[in-house]
């Protein structure tokens, strides 16, 4: 039996990482008449396609669900008023929802399969190390990728060109270059001396680490270790065990809610006095909902203006509930809802539902927004960008400071 | 430093009990059948995922804490067996004499079916496990410290590998199976049922599953997920083989050595790569001692 299993081992080895790391699909060859969008004209009206792409399944589901029903608010919004207007022609917008599962491995096929299926911009993706790999597709097919939540800077830095020259990557959210010192300048004025810089290892959260270390060093703060686990870790103890020694008031997370509850529960109950500081990832009522008391003093970031303090945040909140019952709003729904009327700003700027035309539109959009005036930098950034940082006390998010 | 070591040592032991736990169901059913069971993680995942909602609903409903507790056990593990019961007939003794790579390629299928399904019943969001084990911290001397939690995750590990060792020894069922694992045809021959055995061994290890979730999910951060099943289940595996598959105490041996590997490593070489640890261990345990730390040509399978 024994010589049996060994015998076996490779090709289990083989199933076991098929299983782990889904293989990347064969790449459909855009076809001729994919590659001129989503105009299926009947009569006097045509269905324009929105692509969304986010993480509906994985450890993060929970939020790219919550950036898909952003969306399609804003879909159904617009659909139910029924005077969006394009050549003459009346608009039915559809949003097409891919599901990336937070691999950057899958962003380019996701992206491929949105594409192919004729969107003519989209909103997403979820997380930056899936948003920058899967830019490079949109932008060869001339289209928009307008991401509610990815943060890492890179993102428009590096962003691609469609081929007629137009800027292809937009975000509606201030980038981590803006966030990270943000965070770390809060924990400075409360006199943090030595802090613990933690990541998950994804380009979100260790881009992010890495903006909070540099911002704490040059504030001379003592960035007494700096240590990676990964986004799927619920063991923090190794990391904990060793860096307590060196007695962190702080210890600043560079990833998500689902991470960060173990974390900050696995401080508690190794003794830790340390507060846990995070950013948007993991500054929402999962947290709180997961770790419980634990959750009481953690420090959090989120980019933009916190729901309660924009302008219609409350009637946000009860047409989510409405539409999708049961579901409550995590947190970048509302930037993946400002994303839908951002492309459909461009799209009636440009007054076409073709993906260049759109793309060229994008600089002149100006929108009043949920999360405030939405308008972009030539590099694709949002202009302005507030940060709101949150305590959690009482098991609730309580606005700190809010820092424009 | 030696208070660091202590405390990385007693990580690696709860979270390699824990191991242990899982592993013992795979070397069980590997021990009776030949097969590996992969479905086994995603089995102890639905377990916890019982207990968290039996356990919340019970405590809304105002039970003491040690009655729900129970209660959720006992609901997770009826779960669990019927579970277990179901797959072995449907997804793999219509298999049983097929090669051995059709029941492991089944039950990668089941493995994934069971997520599926565990999205389906309670979506994609993580839940909040309830803590229904004390995990205020009990000093030991210095800064070493233990909870009530911990203590109760490795006795209970020990007790099911007593437990188990003794069932397979001394009862008369354990004897059935011993028999079975020698030959099924056989066996059917002298009069014992195997069908009933084969089901039997794979309750008894869905029952371990459940509490082994349950104690997983408490422990790993206090949170249920439909994903939280895949990494400990490879993690198992590792350790049943490590330990030597188809023995049970080196399940426990093998479990207990891959924790303290993790926390070693993790400890004091990278947390980055706390995962990658256990392949390696797996890789260097088959390159120099393919039958595992306690197992032998003729290992006495369960």
């Amino acid at each position: 039996m024994q010589t049996k299993l060994f015998k076996l081992l490779p090709l289990m080895a083989a199933v076991t990482l098929a299983a782990c790391s889904k293989p990347e699909e064969k790449k459909a060859a855009p076809a001729a008449d994919a590659a001129k969008p989503a105009a299926a004209a009947a009569g006097d009206s045509i269905v324009v396609k929105i692509g969304s792409g986010a993480p509906k399944s994985g450890e993060i589901a929970h939020l790219g669900k919550d950036n898909e029903n952003g969306a399609q608010l804003a879909v159904n919004e617009i659909n139910a008023k029924g005077d969006l207007k394009i050549g003459g022609k009346k608009v039915t917008l559809e949003l097409v929802g891919e599901d990336d599962a937070g691999d950057p491995k899958q962003g380019p096929v996701v992206a491929q399969k949105l594409v192919d299926a004729g969107a003519v911009a989209v909103v997403g993706h979820l997380n930056s190390g899936v948003s920058i790999p899967a830019n490079k597709v949109y932008a060869d097919a001339g289209m928009v990728q307008v991401s509610p939540s990815s943060t890492n800077p890179d993102y428009t830095l590096k962003g691609n060109k469609t081929p007629k020259g137009s800027v292809s990557s937009y975000r509606v959210v201030a980038t981590d270059a803006k966030q990270g010192p943000s965070v770390a300048k809060f924990i400075m004025e409360k006199g943090a001396k030595n802090v613990v810089v933690l990541d998950d290892a994804t380009q979100y959260g260790k881009g992010l680490a890495d903006q909070v270390e540099k911002t704490l060093k040059d504030g001379k703060v003592n960035v007494v270790a700096r240590e990676a686990a990964t986004d799927k870790t619920t063991d923090f103890k190794a990391i904990l065990t060793k860096v307590k020694a060196m007695n962190p008031d702080y210890i600043f997370w560079g990833g998500m809610d689902a991470t960060a509850a173990p974390l900050v529960k696995q401080m508690k109950e190794l003794g830790l006095k340390a507060t846990l500081a995070s950013a948007d990832g993991a500054c929402t009522e999962k947290l709180i909902e997961l770790a419980g008391d634990a959750a009481e003093g953690v420090i959090c970031s989120v980019a933009g203006f916190p729901l309660e303090k924009m302008a219609k945040g409350k009637e946000f909140v009860a047409n989510y509930e409405k539409a999708f019952s049961g579901q409550k709003v995590q947190i970048y729904s509302p930037f993946a809802y400002d994303a839908v009327y951002a492309i459909v700003d461009a799209m009636k700027k440009a007054d076409s539902a073709d993906r260049e035309a759109i793309a060229a539109a994008m600089p002149k959009v100006s929108i009043d927004g949920l999360i405030g005036k939405i308008e972009f930098e030539p590099t694709g950034d949002i202009k302005g960008g507030a940060i709101t940082i949150y305590n959690i006390g009482a098991k609730k998010l309580n606005v700190a400071t809010i820092i424009q | 430093m030696l208070e660091t070591l202590v405390q990385t040592l007693i990580n690696g032991i709860v979270v390699g009990s824990i191991y242990a736990m899982v592993a013992l169901g795979y070397t069980m059913v590997y021990g009776i059948l030949g097969i590996i069971n992969f479905a086994h993680g995603e089995v102890m995942m639905i377990g916890a995922m019982v207990a968290m909602t039996v356990a919340t609903l019970l405590l809304k409903a105002g039970l003491p804490v040690l009655l729900v507790l129970i209660l959720a056990a006992i609901a997770a593990m009826v779960v669990c067996m019927i579970l277990s019961y179901t797959i072995e007939k449907v997804a793999y003794r219509p298999l049983r004499n097929a090669p051995k790579l059709a029941p492991l390629i089944t039950a990668i299928g089941v493995s994934f079916l069971l997520q599926s399904i565990a999205q389906l019943v309670w979506g994609l969001e993580h839940f909040p496990f309830p803590e229904l084990l004390p995990s205020k911290r009990i000093i030991l001397f210095g800064d070493v410290g233990i909870t009530m939690r911990e203590i109760v995750i490795v006795i209970v590990s020990l007790i099911m590998m007593t437990g188990l060792l003794t069932l397979v020894n001394k009862t008369k069922l354990g004897r059935a199976m011993r028999a079975t694992s020698e030959n099924v045809g056989v066996t059917g021959l002298m009069g014992v049922n195997p069908n009933k055995v084969i089901s039997a061994t794979f309750m008894i290890g869905a029952a371990l599953a459940a509490i082994a979730g349950i104690l997983y999910a408490m422990n790993a951060g206090g949170k249920v997920h439909f994903f939280m099943g895949f990494m400990p289940g490879m993690k198992a595996f590792i350790a049943a083989v490590l330990g030597g598959i188809g023995n049970i105490p080196g399940a426990v041996v093998g479990g207990l050595a891959l924790g303290l590997a993790e926390a070693l490593g993790a400890g004091y070489i990278s947390s980055e790569y706390q995962d990658v640890f256990a392949f390696v261990v797996l890789v260097v345990v088959l390159i120099f001692r393919p039958s595992g730390l306690l197992g032998q040509r003729t290992a006495d399978r369960a």
